[in-house]
């Protein structure tokens, strides 16, 4: 009897707290999966508008945990230090891919080339960080991921001294201040 | 206008040649990967950025909803180019196939 009666206030609230903790993830896969479609549709009739609604409603009725799993506000936070990652990333791209596209071209190709693997440990631990880790190292020519594993450790594919030397370095930190975890 | 689509189409077009090269001409199948997966993903940026600029002649609501349909095609391909190369690279490993050294060949 006791049990049943504690457990009714407390179990309102949590329902009533989990309905707030699930709207604004469900909101935001509105706005997405809403954007998205007005951006691949392009046409502005109200039967397409309203059909668009209706999808994208049900979409983020079923799925609003599939995109923002357990949300926080740090998310924005995140988001915004990734869009600041993001410049800098590509630059790296470019200039790492200038230097592969020299050796591609070199006349002594097999003699400038040094492939060979390197291991090295992080200390990255959630999935989002590791999986952004090993796509920007795959992302900038010359190193590619062989393996990452949830203990972050990574085996690097590297063509050359050059581009081997510039890992973990500088790309870790910066991965690091984005997702906010320590050294 | 005409001279940055120009440009960028042809940056791109130097990229993609590069990689198309490199596949023929690198030692073993880990480093064919290289200029594979990667002169391709900038390359595509590039000419994706020259179609852009092209488009930017007449601006209306079609030519911005385009522009925005291309970023979404460089978006995608910088997700999934790295994670397939990747994939690639994890099915050699598995199947045991050692990567070129230089000591090895000389």
């Amino acid at each position: 009897m006791t049990i049943s009666k504690d457990n009714g206030p407390e179990g309102k609230k949590s329902l009533l707290s989990n309905f707030f903790k699930s709207c604004i993830p469900f909101s935001l896969t509105f706005i997405l999966m809403f954007g998205l479609w007005i951006v691949l549709s392009g046409k502005f009739d109200p039967l397409l508008i309203s059909l668009g609604l209706i999808s994208s409603f049900l979409i983020s009725f079923f799925f609003y945990d599939l995109l923002f799993p357990d949300f926080t506000f740090n998310y924005f936070a995140i988001c915004i230090r990734f869009i600041q990652y993001i410049p800098w990333l590509l630059w790296e791209i470019i200039k790492a891919n200038f230097h592969l596209l020299f050796i591609v071209f070199h006349p002594r190709l097999k003699d400038l080339i040094d492939p060979h693997i390197i291991v090295f440990k992080t200390n990255l631990k959630t999935d989002i960080s590791i999986t952004t880790m090993a796509n920007s190292i795959t992302l900038t020519p010359g190193t590619i991921t062989v393996s990452a594993n949830s203990d972050g450790i990574f085996r690097v594919h590297a063509i050359d001294k050059a581009s081997a030397e510039a890992l973990p370095g500088k790309m870790l930190d910066k991965v690091t201040k984005v997702f906010g975890e320590e050294k | 206008m005409d001279i940055l689509a120009i440009f960028f189409l042809v940056t791109g077009l130097i990229f993609f040649t590069g990689g198309a090269i490199g596949i023929i001409r690198m030692p073993d199948f880990y480093s064919r990967l290289h200029p594979a997966g990667k002169l391709d993903t900038l390359g595509i940026f590039a000419m994706v950025l020259g179609l852009i600029f092209y488009s930017l002649h007449h601006f209306s609501m079609d030519t911005l909803i385009s522009i925005l349909k291309m970023l979404l095609i460089v978006f995608f391909v910088f997700l999934s180019s790295p994670t397939a190369t990747h994939s690639i690279v994890d099915a050699g490993m598995r199947a045991g196939l050692r990567h070129w050294t230089k000591k090895k060949r000389r």
